[in-house]
């Protein structure tokens, strides 16, 4: 894709033994793709994608994958500023509690989160008596399932940003007599503007193809707490044609936003 | 422990495949895809099997039948399949995908699963009806959501449903964890899970009887290990051992 015409090395051949090694590069990536669209029932699509299981989850995964985003840019942003710009004891280990739940398999974090937040849960028992919510199994447990798995990326993202940026431009507008909020809102997000959005464009494809915490922490109920992957898991025992359009809404999605990402994330990192 | 002790079994066993070979007794690994609610008893069969053959080492692959039905549709490597239905192997038997001959191997009856204490004082089928209480069914596909279905078919209830689970264990975990007041499961997960849920009998004119099947199948990399494990399953010592575990042996 990038113009290569100025580089020195333009006329050299790539060494064999490299290419066909990063074929097989590409074939891990365009082999399940393939498969994918080979047993695509083309002619029955349209009638597949306004199905009714495939029009509740769609609805289920934008509702709750935007409200995790959003979750996420409210509690994450602060955080990302805490961890960039303050001292304060105990930061690595905040740091590393940050990063977990990308490491940690997600159902692992669906358990914790029944063990914590559950009806019978460490705070969703007092929460339960208190207020008689139960957050399991409701629109509420999705929100939350896919908050917990992909807030670490805006966090990240917008982190190394604040750490990569220059001080001095907000100590001038201090100097200029600019308040803390002023800086903050004037000077610090918008230089920070690229990462943040790929930050939470990044959070936001994450929550929608959130599959394991989900499941175990939210339950699978059409319409109430099946999501796009949920609804793949599922059809998938009962009726291959629904899944495999199931999977191609979440490609197109997925590709979209990376397509829409590419220059942004590749300049905020 | 048990696998770095596996491990030394299965070089053993490599190193002795030329002996064994010629010898016609089966050996290697049999991998048998077992219905979830089979788990415990196969583990049995398993340490059974291969105490009488301490050169096979049985493998099992569990998760709901319609889950391990799928897999060997699509080519996966299984020696044996132990499906919880007919339903399932039906269409494995559709596909031509069995060895030989499909066997009846064990009936199982289903049970109302609930938490330990029984919180939600439920007695019956019909509270499947109550909205404000949390309800877990298996999936439809997977047997146990089908069977559970046609029993509140039978009670003439139409169930308030909170969670679609992808097999029984997993409804199960939900139901020790106390998330879900209620589900349907078999009576044998009941007495698996010994305490940790109470279980309500469903009635005879209301329940349903599951049929477990049990066959080789064509394309397996173990045929003589998949025979010899369906073999054992059928013989009087597996029949006990399935017993034991509270299913019904034909």
């Amino acid at each position: 894709m990038t113009n290569t015409s100025t580089s020195p090395r333009r006329r050299q051949r790539p060494p064999a033994v490299l290419v066909i090694l990063a074929v097989g590069g590409i074939a891990v990536f365009a082999v399940p793709l393939i498969g994918l669209l080979a047993r695509t029932p083309w002619s029955d699509l349209p009638t597949l994608l306004t199905s009714d299981v495939v029009v509740d989850a769609l609805r289920i995964s934008f509702i709750a994958s935007i409200a995790a985003t959003a979750i996420s840019a409210v509690l994450g942003v602060p955080l990302a500023w805490m961890l960039a710009r303050v001292e304060f004891p105990g930061r690595s280990i905040v740091r590393g509690l940050v990063v977990l739940p990308l490491v940690l398999p997600p159902v692992v974090g669906g358990a914790a989160l029944l063990f914590a937040l559950g009806r019978r849960g460490v705070i969703g028992e007092p929460l339960h008596q208190m207020t008689g919510l139960v957050l399991p199994f409701s629109i509420w447990g999705v929100v939350i399932a896919a908050t917990f798995v992909a807030m670490p990326f805006l966090v990240i993202t917008v982190e190394g940003a604040l750490r990569n940026l220059d001080p001095r431009f907000e100590g001038a507008a201090a100097t200029l007599g600019a308040g803390r909020w002023t800086v903050l809102r004037r000077v610090t997000l918008p230089m920070i503007g690229p990462s943040l959005a790929a930050g939470l464009a990044l959070t936001w494809a994450r929550a929608l193809g959130e599959f394991g915490a989900t499941i175990t922490f939210a339950g699978n109920l059409q319409g109430r707490t099946q999501t796009l992957p949920l609804a793949v898991f599922v059809a998938l025992e009962t009726d291959r044609g629904a899944a495999v359009a199931l999977s191609l809404i979440m490609v197109v999605i997925s590709l979209t936003v990376l397509i829409v990402l590419r220059e942004r994330w590749w300049r905020a990192l | 422990m048990k696998r770095v002790r596996r491990l030394t079994i299965a070089l053993v066993a490599v190193s002795l495949l030329a002996a064994a070979c010629g010898s016609g007794r089966t050996h290697g690994e049999v991998l048998v895809s077992t219905a979830a609610s089979l788990a415990d008893a196969f583990d049995a069969l398993e340490v059974a099997f291969e105490a009488a053959d301490p050169e096979v080492d049985v493998v099992l692959n569990l998760d709901g039948s319609s889950a391990l039905r799928e897999q060997i549709l699509a080519g996966a490597p299984v020696d044996v399949f132990a499906s919880a239905d007919t339903a399932n192997m039906d269409q494995i038997i559709a596909a031509g995908n069995t060895a030989d001959e499909v066997f009846v191997f064990a009936g199982n009856r289903l049970e109302i699963a609930v938490p330990a204490g029984n919180p939600a004082r439920v007695t019956g089928l019909a509270d499947f009806a109550r909205s404000e209480l949390l309800i877990g069914l298996c999936a439809v596909g997977v047997p146990c959501g089908d069977y559970g279905r046609q029993a509140l078919e039978k009670a003439g209830v139409v169930p308030s449903v909170d969670t679609d689970e992808p097999n029984v264990r997993a409804l199960l975990t939900k139901i020790e964890a106390g998330e879900l007041d209620a589900g349907i499961v078999y009576v044998t997960d009941v007495l698996a899970l010994n305490g940790r849920v109470d279980g309500i009998v469903i009635p005879d004119e209301q329940n349903v009887v599951a049929e477990y099947q049990i066959a080789a199948i064509a394309d397996a990399p173990n045929p003589a290990g998949a025979a010899a494990f369906v073999e054992f399953v059928l013989s009087d010592e597996g029949r006990s051992i399935l017993e034991e575990y509270g299913f019904v042996v034909p």
